[in-house]
């Protein structure tokens, strides 16, 4: 439900980034969501379709890599993916367990072409 | 094509919010609660109960959030404490600038004890960190035993669950004992207590849960100041 809003906030930091490479355009930015961070794929992608449509951002695109629901064991350090949310450790049968990913919302990164400088030049003379 | 790595976290300025109102909630030795659960699981009621048993010179405040009305405010002002309805207007959570914003003419010197209840949805509150000590999410027993399994997310974060409405489990078939286990699937460390707002079961535990972790701010802004 809050997809919007997340949407707005990735807008910000695509355009916060891209005002640090002048005549660079934006092509796209990679995002983490994990498993457990209450934010829906689709619905983000969704959401950020329709905040970029008709604007210069209309051509960003957006990947998202989704990142499992990990823990890392306290006894013997092995970490894990955890599966149907069964925390006890698979190597040594602890249940001393602590949650090491799956909740990740971060921007990771962001990809610009880079222009040829007389692109721009030409283009005015009009 | 250059790719630029970033690194940020898309709730960066939410959580830059958050950390200077946990500062500030941690430099007044204030025990700052975030209560999160589902329209009607009875985060009102349970405070309701909370304001009525404290003693009335206890320096506590609350923010309720809503989308419409001030409801919640209006229950909760009888007690005789600082209440605040922070009406969103549609937006499904608090977020950390609605708290800032809300508490500017509150004084956190005179404050012991804050509690926020969020705007009654289990999803959108677990992503904004509004600065609290910790969430507690509220699950009463007519909707059902998985929700744990249904939304991990609020689950995994909160340090407390608290069991409400005890009182109906003779009408309703809610497996306790299911309901203990997922949660515990998803949170190991997870606490947890079974109360009813109506009759007053387990409200003491309760009680005793606040005043412990109440204590256990304290010493933090001793430390600071010595
Ligand atoms: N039987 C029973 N009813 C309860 C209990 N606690 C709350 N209720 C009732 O549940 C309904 C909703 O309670 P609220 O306290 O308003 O719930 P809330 O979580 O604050 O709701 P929102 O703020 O709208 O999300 C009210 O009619 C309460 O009287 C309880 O322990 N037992
Ligand atoms: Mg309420
Ligand atoms: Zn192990």
């Amino acid at each position: 439900m809050h997809e919007m809003g997340i949407a707005c906030e990735v807008l910000a930091a695509v355009r916060g980034e891209a005002k640090r490479h002048p005549g660079n355009t934006p092509r796209k930015v990679g995002l983490r969501i994990g498993e457990l961070a209450a934010v829906d794929p689709e619905a983000l992608r969704f959401c950020f379709e329709a905040i970029t449509r008709d604007t210069d951002m209309e051509s960003l695109e957006l990947e998202i890599e989704i990142c499992p629901f990990r823990f890392r064991c306290l006894s013997c350090g092995h970490e894990f993916v955890v599966q149907n949310y069964d925390s006890q450790c698979p190597q040594c049968a602890d249940m001393k367990t602590e949650c090491i990913g799956g909740q990740e919302l971060d921007v990771a990164y962001l990809e610009v072409e880079d222009h040829e400088p007389s692109a721009a030049g030409a283009k005015s003379t009009q | 094509m250059n790719r630029v790595p970033l690194e940020q976290k898309v709730l960066s300025e939410n959580d830059r919010v958050a950390a200077e109102l946990r500062a500030r909630f941690r430099e007044h030795g204030v025990l700052c609660l975030n209560l999160i659960s589902s329209p009607g699981s009875g985060k009102t009621s349970l405070l309701e109960c909370t304001l009525e048993s404290l003693p009335r010179d206890r320096r506590v405040a609350v923010l309720t959030g809503d989308i419409q009305t001030d409801n919640d405010a209006a229950r909760l002002k009888r007690f005789g404490f600082p209440v605040k309805q922070i009406t969103t207007g549609g937006t499904c959570h608090l977020d950390a600038r609605m708290v800032e914003r809300h508490l500017a003419d509150w004084s956190l010197a005179n404050m012991d004890l804050l509690f926020i209840e969020n705007v009654g949805n289990l999803v959108c509150p677990s992503s904004y960190d509004l600065g609290e000590a910790a969430k507690i999410v509220v699950l009463s027993v007519t909707e059902g035993e998985d929700k744990p399994l249904k939304y991990p997310s609020i689950f995994l974060k909160s340090e407390l669950l608290v069991l409400n409405k005890i009182d109906l489990l003779p009408y309703v078939p809610f497996d306790m004992n299911a309901a203990v286990e997922n949660a515990r699937r998803v949170h190991p460390a997870m606490e947890i207590l079974k109360v009813s707002c109506l009759t007053g079961k387990g409200l003491h535990e309760w009680l005793v849960w606040l005043e412990h972790r109440r204590r256990a701010i304290k010493p933090v802004e001793t430390e600071a100041v010595t």
